[in-house]
């Protein structure tokens, strides 16, 4: 069973702003969907090599590198705040 | 218009070679079709401004002598995928004005075929949902009833072959995203082999399953866009190649015991007749068992909100999206995503959040991704004795839109397209037969599945079931 508060500790890990109502439907929910996704318990898993996953990330090699601000008008168009060339956010420190 | 719809996409390039219709003229046919039907499905967030110039560029170099095989062919395109210039907002508020910067390979690969893109189909939010009904745009309806969802997540896509509004259209699957809403509409819906298709360009939901799949009138035509838009690309790190021949003398397998409960009596008879009809071509079908397949449902909804609170993170509302201020740096993340999200969103965020977190690691996702490890397991022993494996593609027909409002539920109408996600195998939904509902007749699928790069084995059992030479 999940707990109001583990639910409002989870919606501060992820950066999401939570009303109380919604922090006790997403506890309901999450609830019953932990209830449905526990049978994974009763799999005999120990023939298996112990959570291994056969992807594995491949990086591109460096290569050329394009001609500095070919794409910086274009990708700086969707910044939502900007000062010129720069993405403006908020004081850090 | 002539009914080019009811041609393949291989007679409409001959038409188009020809000069019995131009690609323009093709285009108008679908705009006016679109025009007309889509106020009553909702299948399209936008029709795209330049169609007929699409068009006109296919025409020219038709003239020119420039033909591929989908060459002026009509596509819808889902909103999850990024064409350059063009919004992708992947049915999000929080995506609502976002531009692409880029092409997807796959619209690269279709524009260097000169297709024409007709516009951007309507999805489940980050396609987290079966029924297109958690749009931040509104709900898609199923063409063949209206009170009914087309499935999800790709339903626009799906929705906009079904009623005529586009020739063929991409979606993504990420647990039967193109399959289920194949099987509700009607059409021939494809999940390649995970890494067959380039996912670069594909706004990401779970990195280890999503897939781009097609949406097709005909398994020729499904053929055809899966040739087009398959290869390996540099851009996508799980990108691979492979291909494994055609088999002769199909040995088709039925898990039965996944079929003994839940199965709509309707859909397991008209499933029966497709196996008959397999039969009197010469395909043996026998039963086998896959023993832990029944939980892969269950290590999908640990592993992919897992992999969407992660892939989530990066809509922060400082580089692009919605940015909503707050009082600070941290509070601007907390409100601009607490807007920006949908409940269902928000839901998958922080189940992810739970099972990644210090203390449930172990017992959920380390354990998901072994029982993800079994399953596949008890596939490649499955294929050491049959070529394929069928099942209905969903337990029932369409259901009605507000009908399923807790969260398991809507899970559950995955059951049978979810292990090819697990397991990256590729699946087919096969358009076959109908169940009447209060007057309606509802199109029901059949799904077959098969070792990794089987594709040619499954458009052949495709074929055979639609009667297609």
């Amino acid at each position: 069973m999940i707990e109001r508060n583990e639910v409002k500790k989870l919606a501060e890990l992820a950066r999401i702003k939570l009303s109380d109502t919604e922090v006790e439907n997403i506890r309901k929910d999450i609830d019953s969907i932990l209830a449905f996704v526990s049978q994974i318990d009763s799999v005999s898993t120990s023939n298996t090599s112990p959570s291994y996953t056969n992807l594995k990330n491949v990086m591109r090699e460096d290569g050329k590198p394009h001609e500095t601000g070919l794409f910086s008008k274009e990708l700086l168009g969707g910044v939502p705040e900007r000062d010129g060339d720069y993405v403006k956010v908020k004081k850090i420190l | 218009m002539t009914t080019p719809e009811d041609k393949t996409i291989v007679q409409l390039n001959k038409d188009l070679t020809d000069r019995k219709i131009s690609a323009a003229e093709l285009a108008r046919g679908y705009l006016e079709n679109i025009q007309k039907d889509d106020k009553d499905f909702n299948a399209y967030l936008e029709v795209y401004d330049d169609v007929i110039e699409q068009a006109e560029r296919a025409d020219i170099a038709i003239e020119n002598g420039y033909v591929s095989p989908l060459t002026g062919i009509p596509i819808a395109v889902k909103d999850n995928i990024l064409v350059h210039g063009k919004r992708a907002s992947a049915g999000s508020k929080i995506l609502e004005n976002y531009v692409a910067s880029y092409d997807a390979t796959v619209v690269e690969k279709l524009k260097q075929n000169r297709s024409v893109f007709l516009g951007r189909t309507n999805q489940d939010e980050f396609a987290m949902g079966s029924s297109t009904e958690n749009s931040a745009y509104g709900v898609t309806k199923n063409p063949h009833d209206t009170a009914r969802v087309p499935g999800g997540s790709s339903g626009g896509s799906a929705a906009s072959v079904a009623y005529r509004g586009a020739l063929a259209a991409l979606g993504s699957d990420t647990g039967g995203s193109v399959r289920q809403p194949a099987s509700f509409c009607g059409v021939v819906g494809l999940k390649p082999t995970y890494g067959a298709v380039s996912r670069h360009g594909l706004i990401a939901l779970g990195s280890s399953l999503d897939q781009i799949g097609t949406f097709t009138n005909s398994v020729v035509d499904c053929e055809l866009l899966y040739s087009a838009i398959s290869g390996h690309d540099g851009l996508d790190s799980t990108s691979s190649e492979g291909h494994s021949p055609k088999k002769n003398k199909i040995k088709v397998g039925v898990p039965r015991h996944f079929l003994a409960e839940g199965v709509d009596e309707d859909v397991m008879s008209n499933f029966e007749k497709s196996l008959r009809v397999l039969e009197g071509k010469g395909y043996q079908v026998r039963d086998m068992e896959l023993p832990t397949v029944k939980h892969a449902l269950a290590a999908y909804y640990v592993i992919l909100p897992a992999e969407a609170s992660t892939n989530l993170a990066r809509y922060d509302g400082v580089r692009y999206g919605l940015h909503k201020g707050g009082s600070d740096v941290i509070d601007d993340y907390f409100e601009s995503r607490g807007e920006g999200f949908g409940k269902e969103v928000r839901r998958r965020i922080l189940l992810g959040t739970y099972v990644l977190s210090a203390g449930y690691y172990d017992s959920y996702y380390a354990k998901a991704i072994d029982v993800r490890n079994v399953i596949s397991a008890e596939y490649e022993l499955a294929y050491e004795s049959v070529d394929v494996i069928m099942t209905p593609t969903t337990a029932t027909p369409a259901f009605k839109i507000g009908e399923k409002t807790d969260p398991v539920s809507m899970y559950l109408s995955d059951l049978f397209t979810v292990p090819q996600n697990i397991t990256g195998m590729p699946a087919l939904s096969i358009p076959y037969g109908v169940a009447e509902r209060e007057g309606k007749s509802l199109p029901l699928g059949v799904q077959v599945t098969g070792p990794n790069w089987s594709e040619e084995t499954l458009f052949q059992v495709g074929k055979d079931i639609m009667n297609e030479s």
